[in-house]
């Protein structure tokens, strides 16, 4: 006698879905701005830095959510060679929200540096572009009462992919724990415009630059991975998951060379009252 | 009895302010035209959960702050008119050892008694969760006495360990009081975070299986970028959710428990009493104490099980 009993398989992995409901997050997020903003501080208004990119629009998104777009103030900051594209998108951002804006070209005063450091490669002009529009930032809010908003996403502060002290400085950030992937999806639900949503993403410090060439994988994929790796699973069990070796070594070389980079300056220790080692109070006491 | 859930977001650290905005709950309570009997509110409820070395200039000795309650009670207007029982949970300074804690107290005209205060055993150090490094760990899961039969609390983790709310319910606990802080995690959805969906399954499974009111109050707000989950719930002995609060902000949840129920529950679904017929036999069992220095029960040599447990009704 033969027999043929359906067979029901489940699948081989389960791994960690990057999958968000994208509404739910968004509550979540906008609570969590006016809680910190208006809950806790008392500070109805916020800044932040329009690139033109998926990350800052998606902030902008969710702090005129939470604060209402008459209280967030957008800030472009053009360098000579930034993209004209990018001034555009960042429009497009302020057109749809009815936020307020405002352009600061940082040209002046990272030339005015620069003028003294003829030689300094893409890398040191880079940082020094991020460096600049941190203190426009944080001087903007001292102008009118308000904080800066980080717009820095999980993928790039895993990948290092960020200048320290630079786009990791605002003391609130709604999105650092969303991987690219994710970003993308609260973008579609949060309705920013396509057009930002689907382009090559892009820090725009150099002419022609794209994330991806730079980080060397894409991002689908550097979250995946990514997503596996701090899940705990050991490289070879995610290669095992078909992806390929050189990307899970890529991944872990850059995660595992940038842990200084997301957190405080190391300071050496004398006592048993050492801030932070010993005398332990949480950010919001 | 009439239950009032309290779903707070205290401010961090600032117990005047938190006070009295108890104060201010109270009141909104007493103004309404029947008394509340039971009013439950969060784990950390007015100091916020998260609090690393503070804990120790923010923790309460227990009699103190059953007194200050029972002030702040007395205070609101419209409040002394009807006995009230109050639960919640607090960081608690036992002559210099410290806990997070739950007192359930009973405050009847210029009068007031703490029932009971449970100090949680499952401290979460794992993660994001630093209790063990601050706290001492609570030894005892005892069941008490209250005007509306035995409760048992289990504070946050306590409740994740399917044997406290059993052991809970074998000493005779009728309603499982849990009071929460649930820094919320898993947005895949659909609609209701991984860790809320886990809270609701486990004490809907708590509650029917054993036959007891379930009261879970959990904190709200946002504690340095981590957001309390809310989402207090009351349930009913047949594992129904009787209403569920949001996940996000300050809200009140009002029920009403009718505790002839868990006699129908319990005649439909007798678990509770296989239990105690079982119980024992997978209780004296060598393999679960394999180290003999800590075996909490030795058999005489050739005993096989032993009697009944007697589960308190």
């Amino acid at each position: 006698m033969t027999v043929a009993f359906p067979v029901i398989a489940a699948p081989r992995h389960r791994t960690p879905p990057l999958e968000i409901d994208a509404a739910l997050a968004t509550d979540w997020l906008a609570a969590f701005l006016y809680d910190e903003l208006v809950g806790r501080r008392g500070i109805t208004r916020a800044v932040l830095g329009l690139s033109g990119g998926v990350d800052s629009a998606v902030v902008a998104f969710l702090a005129a959510r939470a604060l209402g777009p008459e209280n967030v103030h957008a800030i472009r900051m053009p360098y000579t060679s930034s993209s004209p594209d990018s001034l555009l998108d960042a429009q497009a951002v302020i057109d749809a929200l009815g936020c307020r804006a405002h352009t600061i070209d940082i040209t002046g005063a990272v030339d005015g540096y620069l003028q003294y450091e003829p030689d300094a490669d893409g890398r040191r002009r880079g940082n020094i572009m991020a460096r600049t529009r941190m203190l426009v930032l944080f001087d903007q809010s001292a102008k009118i009462g308000a904080l800066p908003i980080g717009t820095g996403n999980k993928t790039e502060r895993l990948m290092g992919y960020f200048t320290w002290h630079a786009d990791d400085s605002p003391p609130l950030n709604p999105i650092g724990d969303l991987f690219k992937t994710q970003v993308w999806q609260i973008a579609r639900h949060l309705g920013v415009p396509e057009r930002i949503v689907a382009k090559a993403p892009s820090a725009d410090l150099e002419a022609n630059q794209t994330d991806e060439s730079d980080l060397g994988i894409t991002y689908l994929e550097a979250d995946r991975i990514l997503s596996l790796m701090l899940s705990g699973f050991a490289d070879r069990k995610i290669v095992e998951r078909g992806f390929s070796a050189s990307d899970v070594s890529l991944v872990r070389r850059r995660v595992d060379g940038t842990h200084w980079k997301r957190h405080l300056p190391t300071t050496a220790m004398i006592s048993n009252t050492a801030i932070n080692e010993f005398y332990l109070r949480p950010v919001d006491f | 009895m009439k239950l009032a859930i309290v779903q707070n977001k205290p401010r961090k650290g600032d117990v005047a302010a938190n006070v009295a905005e108890l104060g201010a709950i109270f009141a909104q309570l007493a103004a309404e035209p029947e008394p509340y009997d039971l009013i439950v509110f969060p784990e950390a409820a007015l100091t916020g959960y998260f609090l690393e070395g503070a804990v120790y200039e923010l923790a309460f000795e227990a009699s103190d702050l059953a007194q200050r309650i029972a002030d702040v009670w007395r205070a609101a207007p419209g409040a002394a008119r009807a006995p009230v029982d109050i639960a919640l949970g607090f960081y608690e300074n036992a002559g210099g050892t410290f806990y997070n804690a739950a007192m359930y107290v009973h405050v009847e005209g210029d009068r007031h008694r703490i029932e009971h205060v449970h100090r949680k055993m499952f401290l979460p150090t794992y993660g994001v969760f630093d209790e063990e490094r601050f706290l001492s760990r609570g030894r005892r899961l005892q069941a008490f006495e209250t005007r509306f039969g035995r409760m048992a609390f289990l504070i946050c983790e306590d409740a994740w360990h399917a044997i406290m709310p059993t052991i809970a319910a074998i000493k005779g606990a009728r309603t499982l009081i849990v009071p929460s802080a649930s820094p919320g995690r898993g947005f895949s959805g659909p609609g209701e975070l991984e860790s809320v969906r886990h809270w609701r399954n486990i004490l809907a499974s708590y509650a029917v299986e054993h036959g007891v009111f379930v009261i879970y109050a959990s904190l709200a707000g946002f504690e340095g970028g981590k957001g309390m989950t809310g989402s207090s719930m009351a349930l009913d002995p047949f594992g129904e959710t009787l209403a569920t609060l949001p996940a996000l902000g300050a809200h009140i949840l009002r029920a009403e428990f009718d505790y002839s129920e868990i006699d129908v529950a319990r005649a439909r679904l007798p678990l509770l009493g296989d239990l105690g017929a079982v119980l024992p036999d997978l209780l004296y069992d060598d393999e679960l104490f394999p180290n003999d220095a800590f075996r909490p029960m030795r058999l005489p040599a050739g005993a096989h099980g032993a009697p009944a447990v007697e589960i308190i009704r």
